[in-house]
């Protein structure tokens, strides 16, 4: 057997431990007192058939093939499938991350190429960079009057910072040798930038891209809780409101196939402009 | 005039801080005729790969001046071609694009036909063929070293600049490559300049040799002249009567007579900017004469130092 199938063995053996000891923890418990009182157990919400207790691993099973079956509904605010609440969370998330991109690999070959404008901007990258990006909600929300737009501002603002610093870096490191083979055949400056520090820097700044993507991916479940109407986060705020834990375990699912989906894409990315020196 | 002369050369490093300055190399004078090959030999910090990148015009020196065909030297060009010392291929590019990459910059309205014909006659000649397609990371050291060669062959420079380009490399690939490079050279006559820390290879490739005194205030000690027959090889210059004059004269510059320059009044008669040519083999009264001139220098090296102490 190969190394690859044995770790997949043992992932599937680690799940069944998992959703095994789930299922023992979450078995129906036939307290003393709904034995006893039949009337006062039923006035708890007791020994009825539903529990109403952390949803049992055959429950989510359940809520996952219902809610997979018709991913696109559409009943109202309230009531849309998870295929258009993950759309309309990865439209935020794509629209503020484009305009990132845009924003940030520019600026971060301007500053990666001239040292005095790194030094200039550092202080301004250190101290926003900190700042948590819900907290530019307030703000957001009162200047843009829109919560959806704030909500695509919000993962533009975390999405910038780990790409900038990324492409400045990976700009600023390229190697010597590179530049100089570059000044000795009076290479251009813009055929400099493309074909010599893009696809050198490429590897750091692509890295950057990756560890951007996957914080805007945190940040939208938080970002749309607040602003609410659509999305993965609203539709996770929604079902807590409904106390139907069992949708919010299933959206919490689908949160992190999504996450890692889109790291997977973003890997592949990276080993496409990875080089081997 | 000489195809490059290099005149008054000197680089000066300022001291941090309010410290002396240290000067690495001053009253650098020599020439390069079209299609000669020139060494360069001296110990590490002698300022051998900055004269080099001055020439390149990737550096700036403090004072002096460098020209090539009559005109100065300010920045890099096509004119001249950099075999760098760590071969500076791009990694992401394959064998055929790296050399491809001078190859438009030099010719920028050729079709994308014309170049791949013109880097695959470059390939061919550093005997590389079939490893057009793989990247740097595939090639063993003495590959990549050869497609840097071919990178700088490719654009046709007036003239190439070699930094130790095969320090990297085992004893037996440097001197098959050595061999094609000497083979390479004879058939184009190439004009190169090349820096070496090996003293055969530079009595194998070159026709004139600098030996350059120790750095801080290195100066060129001597020029030698080859005085082995040009269509030498690896092979025969041992046979050569005046290979182990030649070799001696030059290991025992670098044991011996390298430190003593530093103090620039120990030498009589001895003048940096117009250094003495000595012709192993050749005229043994001149090198007697040096090597009189040169030896009798009682000063003991802490007293060399002493003097540059701060």
């Amino acid at each position: 057997m190969t190394e690859s199938l044995r770790a997949a063995a043992l992932s599937l053996f680690f799940l069944a431990l998992i959703v095994g000891a789930w299922h023992l923890a979450t078995l129906p418990k036939e307290t003393a007192a709904a034995a006893a009182n039949d009337e006062y157990a039923k006035l708890m919400g007791k020994g009825a058939k539903k529990s109403d207790g952390f949803p049992t691993p055959v429950q989510v099973g359940e809520a996952i093939v219902k809610n997979l079956s018709q991913p696109f509904y559409d009943n109202g605010p309230n009531d849309k499938g998870i295929g258009i609440q993950l759309a309309y969370s990865l439209g935020r998330v794509g629209a503020g991350y484009l305009i990132a991109c845009l924003v940030a690999i520019p600026l971060g070959f301007l500053i990666g190429m001239s040292p005095l404008l790194y030094k200039a901007l550092d202080p301004f990258i250190q101290v926003l960079k900190p700042i948590s990006p819900l907290a530019w909600m307030p703000l957001a929300l009162y200047t843009i009057k829109d919560s959806s737009i704030s909500g695509i501002f919000v993962i533009f603002i975390c999405s910038v910072w780990p790409m900038l610093i990324n492409t400045a870096y990976g700009v600023g490191a390229v190697r010597r040798d590179w530049l100089n083979v570059a000044r000795t055949l009076e290479v251009k400056s813009i055929r400099r930038a493309f074909q010599v520090i893009l696809p050198a820097a490429a590897p750091t700044i692509l890295t950057g891209m990756r560890i951007s993507i996957g914080i805007a991916w945190l940040v939208i479940v938080a970002a749309e809780m607040l602003v609410g109407g659509t999305g993965i986060g609203y539709f996770v705020w929604n079902e807590w409101n409904n106390l139907n834990l069992t949708n919010v375990l299933f959206a919490i699912l689908m949160i992190g196939v999504v996450g890692m989906i889109l790291d997977f894409v973003f890997a592949r990315f990276q080993k496409l402009v990875t080089y081997v020196e | 005039m000489s195809f490059l002369e290099i005149q008054r050369l000197a680089k000066v490093w300022p001291g941090p801080g309010g410290q002396s300055d240290t000067v690495v190399f001053e009253n650098v004078n020599f020439a390069v005729e079209k299609g000669e090959f020139v060494c360069i030999i001296g110990h590490s910090g002698c300022g051998k790969t900055t004269i080099l990148n001055v020439i390149a015009g990737l550096d700036q020196p403090t004072s002096g001046v460098v020209i090539m065909d009559g005109r100065e030297i300010a920045a890099p060009s096509l004119d001249r071609g950099v075999v760098f010392q760590g071969h500076a291929l791009m990694p992401w590019l394959t064998v055929m694009k790296n050399i491809a990459f001078g190859v438009r910059s030099r010719w920028p309205e050729w079709s994308a036909d014309k170049v791949r014909s013109h880097c695959q006659t470059f390939i061919d000649l550093v005997g590389l063929s079939g490893a057009e397609h793989k990247k740097p990371a595939e090639l063993s050291g003495g590959m990549k070293q050869r497609v840097g060669i071919a990178r700088a062959f490719a654009i046709q420079p007036k003239m190439l600049l070699l930094d130790e380009p095969f320090g990297a490399l085992d004893a037996l690939t440097r001197g098959t490559i050595q061999d094609e490079l000497l083979k390479i050279v004879q058939a184009t006559h190439q004009t190169v300049f090349m820096i070496t820390h090996d003293v055969d290879e530079a009595i194998l490739l070159a026709d004139k040799i600098i030996l350059m005194s120790n750095g801080p205030r290195a100066v060129i000690a001597e020029i030698v002249a080859n005085t082995l027959p040009r269509d030498r090889t690896r092979h025969t210059i041992f046979h050569e009567p005046h290979y182990y004059k030649a070799r001696n004269h030059l290991v025992d510059f670098l044991v011996n007579r390298s430190k003593l320059y530093q103090r620039g009044d120990a030498l009589e008669g001895y003048d940096p900017l117009a250094p003495p040519v000595i012709r192993p083999g050749i005229d043994p009264s001149r090198l007697a004469a040096a090597v009189v001139q040169l030896a009798p220098v009682p000063t003991p090296a802490p007293t060399t130092e002493r003097r540059h102490a701060p």
